[in-house]
């Protein structure tokens, strides 16, 4: 496809020591430049799996088969030092909890600073400018540069996070669940500030979640997971609206409506097993 | 209606001391004279965002936090004077379940201990009748027998949180404070545990205090609504009557951040 980003084909994820065991069975997407693609699954599915394989940051215990071709190169081929390079500046990735992410005994501006170092080709003495431009484009205030992690809040750090994140000019943006932990009034700031940063830089996201209601607010297209499998993709109109996979259908009517209209129904995994045969 | 706990006018700060010898102190209003009534037989819930005051709350009702200021009397009883057998005999009464599955729940005790604790510091039956009860309870909640001789890890989230909701209810309370108890599940587990909560209380009678601060699963499961921020009262009422018309600018705010209505908000 002219216009896709990042390919992944016939991705497989399994233990090392078990090549039977598959915990991501031969999945493919496609990423389209500039879009948003929302992974949604339960916990278990496979899908931090996915994002995790696309970094090549896999746990050693686990090995993966498949190719993932990022503007036209496979990812899978790169040697360790070739990948280092690209990861962070041409894919970066957010996580879930912030604070675990930042290291506490340093400050927010150092930790930006390090990763536009590490990556980016700033003179030194623009890089304090650098930073204090991040900062406003993530909305923090400028004199918070010289913050430590435990004085700010969580919505804070996750921009500090996203700070960092795009400090490089991403081209991907992998987004691991990362409102989850957060209120849901800062969850929508949040959503709304990647929705700015996509346009703006023209960056195309990979994102993470297990909440409908965030698919709804961010992705253009999505893909459901279930047991290491894509069960369905599509445009997220058409997934939401009009669901074809019994186990999309299951999981939408987990998802408490806002007008309390719908009872919740939990899911049904014998009547579902059943569908799918 | 019956009105099962009233809270009236309670006030809570904390003083946090910071700088040189800890010569400068802080405070923060964690409950600002807030007053509220819990009817019988109804789900309150009560929205916020972090930092608003809603576990404050929620733990200054069974005491775990001493109030400043303020009254709360538990089916007549005052809350703030009772001590000793009359505090630990409302206690029973007042039960909790807590967010984190993961953390509430002894990891060193198998199942069969966690349920037996509170019957035996209540002093209820006898081994026999003790053991009884807690399967029945454990069944209720959707766990077999042999999950008894089982330690927490071996459970997932939504069994674990399943357990909370048995060791809450084994002691028959009216009350149960459900503090944000399905957050940090997933969707499809959450609904199991909604569902669950809804039916224990048709079946057993309960009220539940439910803090949120996840505005979808309010409809869902309140009655009756309130709506704190800072530490104080901003709008209570009606759940359909607040989804219909908030009158506050925050309550409006915070309706239009429930996910799903970003993009039509727009």
């Amino acid at each position: 496809m002219k216009n896709s980003i990042l390919a992944i084909n016939n991705l497989k994820v399994f233990p090392s020591n078990n090549s039977r065991l598959k915990l991501v069975k031969n999945i493919s997407l496609n990423l389209k430049k500039g879009k948003t693609l929302c992974i949604v699954g339960e916990s278990g599915s496979g899908k931090s799996l996915t994002a995790l394989s696309v970094m090549q940051l896999l746990s050693s215990q686990l090995s993966m088969s498949g190719s993932i071709i990022f503007e036209g190169v496979n990812l899978v081929n790169l040697t360790k030092e070739e990948i280092r390079k690209r990861r962070g500046k041409d894919i970066a990735m957010i996580f879930q909890e912030p604070m675990t992410s930042l290291n506490p005994v340093l400050t927010i501006g150092y930790q930006i600073e390090e990763a536009i170092i590490v990556h980016g080709n700033f003179l030194k003495s623009e890089l304090n400018k650098r930073v204090e431009e991040l900062l406003t484009i993530v909305g923090i205030p400028k004199d918070r540069i010289n913050s430590y992690p435990d004085e700010l809040s969580g919505g804070q750090r996750q921009r500090v996070m996203i700070a960092m994140a795009i400090s490089c000019s991403p081209k991907l943006l992998i987004a691991d669940e990362p409102t989850t932990a957060l209120d849901v009034t800062v969850q929508a700031q949040i959503l709304n500030l990647l929705n700015d940063l996509k346009l703006k830089f023209e960056m195309t996201m990979l994102f993470i979640t297990h909440d409908f209601g965030v698919v709804e607010d961010i992705a253009d297209d999505v893909a459901v997971m279930y047991q290491g499998k894509i069960v369905e993709q599509g445009k997220v109109v058409n997934v939401l609206k009009k669901p074809k996979h019994p186990y999309t259908k299951a999981l939408l009517d987990c998802v408490p409506d806002p007008h309390g209209k719908k009872d919740l129904n939990p899911i049904d995994y014998s009547a579902l097993k059943r569908a799918m045969e | 209606m019956k009105i099962l706990l009233e809270a009236k006018n309670l006030s809570k700060e904390y003083v946090k001391t910071t700088g040189f010898f800890s010569r400068t102190s802080t405070s923060i209003k964690a409950l600002d004279n807030l007053s509220i009534n819990i009817k019988k037989g109804i789900t309150l819930a009560v929205v916020g965002e972090s930092g608003s005051g809603k576990s404050t709350l929620a733990k200054s009702l069974i005491r775990l936090v001493e109030i400043d200021k303020g009254s709360i009397t538990f089916k007549k009883r005052n809350m703030r004077t009772i001590s000793g057998v009359e505090l630990k005999a409302t206690r029973k009464n007042i039960q909790m379940i807590f967010q984190d599955p993961y953390a509430s729940l002894n990891p060193r005790m198998k199942i069969i201990n966690i349920m037996e604790e509170p019957l035996k510091i209540h002093d209820i039956g006898n081994f026999k009748t003790q053991y009884s009860k807690i399967l029945s309870m454990v069944k209720r909640v959707g766990l077999e027998e042999e999950d008894l001789l089982k330690y927490p890890h071996q459970f997932s989230g939504g069994q674990r949180q399943r357990i909370g909701i048995a060791r809450a209810l084994i002691l028959e309370p009216e009350l149960v404070i459900c503090d944000e108890p399905v957050s940090a599940l997933d969707v499809s587990v959450q609904a199991q545990i909604i569902q669950l909560l809804k039916s224990l209380q048709k079946e057993f009678g309960l009220t539940y205090l439910f803090i949120t601060h996840d505005l979808r699963i309010v409809r869902h499961i309140a009655d009756e609504v309130i709506v704190m921020k800072d530490g104080k009262l901003i709008e209570q009422g009606k759940t359909d009557i607040i989804f219909r018309s908030p009158k506050t600018k925050y309550t409006k705010e915070l309706l239009a951040s429930i996910p799903g209505n970003l993009l039509k908000r727009k």
